[in-house]
């Protein structure tokens, strides 16, 4: 049977994570399809064809798809999945807000947040905050999955020749209507899929401190991040948290600043490739995963990080 | 309106698990247990809705063991009317729950169910919307803010970009993130008095629903430990580092 991936879009875009999640699909079997629902979304599904490893794009276009509500997308893909063994999507706030109501409409149990696959019906997933790593084997006909990201490498974006099959789908839940979308504009790169990260925490101190994290962040290209405890405090918005209920990242390389390193944190961060701390609390936590860590004051060490960073440039 | 509120028992979110060696899961004897974070956050919002007139009864219901009652207790001393424990010895998944859950919404007639986005154990993040689907709600998840007005819910969700709005028509399910509220503290009386409150036990194979596990746990496995590395004295040492020796940066 083939695979679907369920991608994430804004109708203009295609998300980078749905090449992640190909790439979980294509351990499964090899004929995975994607589905792009969407409104007006031709440039994604322009995208999604050439995506290697994909023999067939599904579009469906409908209004009601454009907003990327739960309840139309989970009518279209309970409406689909009978041709399917598997139905895959990244556990992304998208992922987790459509999947789980498809699931109980197929009266499937979902298995979340996947970090490998053992086999066409064993899988592995982190527990407690990624504490601990459960293996379970699902006994449902149809398995549907949400996949981390940062667990799979990423399939080519190019080099994939899919068909298109287009899709009709009218249906429109009645009891909800999108009003607006309220998008952090930042010039920096996109958090999930950066190669360096610079986060900051309570430490901070406040909003206009934040600037600092993000200067550093400019000096080296950066994404930036932020603890639960700063996004609290309103030193950086939601879509910053890196944690076990914001986002999970693993750059090449992630900057701490002012960060304790609270479990929930580790859980959002602790498989990057290289860990720097910077926190004046020598026994603050986040030493104990930092592959550098400097003792001090962040407000005296990241000026001189950035002094640094250009004086070599 | 009345509002039902789901509660769950979990590891308290500050302490550390350990995976027992023989690999069956995770030693949760002798630890200390406390509501899921996200289900105060639950809770508060519900009394808050009571407090401003939108909410006549508040009503927490948990699945689990006798010992769910201790969260029931704390949610009722938190400021919840009464409570419905559904009694299960196994571990349930969220399907099996959302049905349970879709019953007892059948049997009290809420316009509103209010459940934590995610446990912190299991990190699912599935029960909300699994129940939104079976009772074909609509579903606000994530949420940051909750505003009535008659049969109208004005919900703002925290996405991956940034802030979304819905509007959603009763009856609707919401699914809290930890910004919606400041959960309130129970003051020794409110414990006193929530000793009162009834708590009606419910036998989960009463409610004729199928709650058989589909999903089989074959181990549970600690995951690779990360060694702490190096303090280095200064910020050129700590380039220098990157540059030359992580090779992270240009």
């Amino acid at each position: 049977m083939s695979i679907l991936v369920i991608a994430e879009h804004d109708n203009s875009h295609l998300n980078a994570n749905t090449l992640n999640t190909v790439q979980a699909a294509t351990q499964l079997g090899d004929d995975v399809h994607i589905l792009i629902a969407g409104h007006q979304a031709a440039d994604v599904v322009d995208a999604a064809k050439a995506v290697n490893g994909v023999s067939k794009v599904l579009h469906a276009e409908h209004a009601s798809l454009a907003d990327g509500l739960a309840e139309n997308i989970a009518w279209l893909v309970k409406s689909l999945a009978g041709d399917y063994s598997h139905l895959l999507t990244s556990a992304s706030n998208f992922g987790k807000n459509f999947m789980p109501r498809a699931a109980a409409l197929l009266d499937v149990m979902q298995i979340s947040d996947i970090t490998a696959v053992i086999s066409g019906d064993t899988f592995v997933r982190p527990i407690y905050a990624g504490n601990a790593l459960q293996t379970v084997q699902s006994a449902d006909s149809i398995k549907l999955i949400t996949v981390r990201s940062t667990s799979f490498d990423a399939v080519a974006s190019a080099g994939g020749a899919a068909e298109v099959l287009s899709l009709t789908f009218d249906q429109a839940y009645e009891r909800i209507e999108f009003v607006s979308r309220d998008v952090t504009i930042s010039e920096r790169p996109d958090l999930t899929t950066a190669k360096t990260i610079t986060s900051g925490g309570r430490g901070v101190g406040s909003k206009e401190d934040f600037a600092l994290i993000e200067q550093l962040a400019e000096q080296l290209n950066a994404a930036v991040g932020a603890s639960r405890a700063a996004v609290d405090a309103g030193y950086a918005p939601n879509d910053y948290q890196v944690g076990q209920t914001g986002k999970v990242v693993a750059p090449d390389l992630y900057i701490a600043i002012g960060i304790s390193g609270a479990i929930q944190h580790l859980a959002g961060m602790k498989e990057s490739k290289v860990i720097v701390a910077i926190n004046k609390d020598e026994e603050a936590p986040i030493f104990g995963v930092a592959d550098y860590g400097i003792v001090g004051d962040l407000f005296e060490v990241v000026p001189q990080m950035i002094e640094a960073l250009q004086a070599t440039d | 309106m009345k509002v039902l509120v789901t509660v769950k028992r979990v590891v308290d979110y500050n302490v550390r698990i350990r995976v027992k060696s023989d690999g069956s899961g995770v030693d949760i004897d002798n630890v200390k247990m406390s509501m899921n974070p996200f289900d105060e956050n639950s809770v508060e919002e519900a009394l808050r809705m009571r407090e401003a007139g939108v909410a006549s009864e508040v009503i927490v219901v948990s699945v689990g063991d006798a010992k769910s009652q201790e969260t029931l207790r704390t949610a009722l001393a938190m400021g919840a009317d009464r409570a419905i424990h559904l009694n299960s010895a196994d571990t349930l998944e969220p399907l099996a729950i959302a049905k349970l859950l879709a019953k007892i919404v059948e049997q009290e007639d809420p316009q509103v169910v209010i459940l934590g986005k995610q446990a912190i154990d299991d990190d699912s993040n599935q029960t909300g919307q699994m129940l939104a689907a079976l009772l074909n709600w609509p579903q606000g998840t994530f949420a940051s803010k909750a505003e009535f007005d008659g049969d109208t819910l004005t919900l703002r969700r925290e996405t991956d970009a940034g802030l979304e709005t819905l509007k959603l028509s009763l009856p609707a399910i919401i699914t809290t993130d930890l910004r919606l509220n400041e959960p309130r503290y129970p003051k020794l009386p409110d414990i006193m008095k929530a000793k009162r409150k009834p708590i009606d036990s419910i036998e989960v194979d009463s409610l004729g629903v199928d709650t058989s596990a589909r999903l089989t746990v074959l181990k549970v496995d600690e995951p690779p430990v990360r060694e702490a590395g190096i303090k280095v004295a200064d910020a050129a040492e700590l380039v220098d580092k990157l540059r030359n020796e992580a090779k992270v940066i240009k």
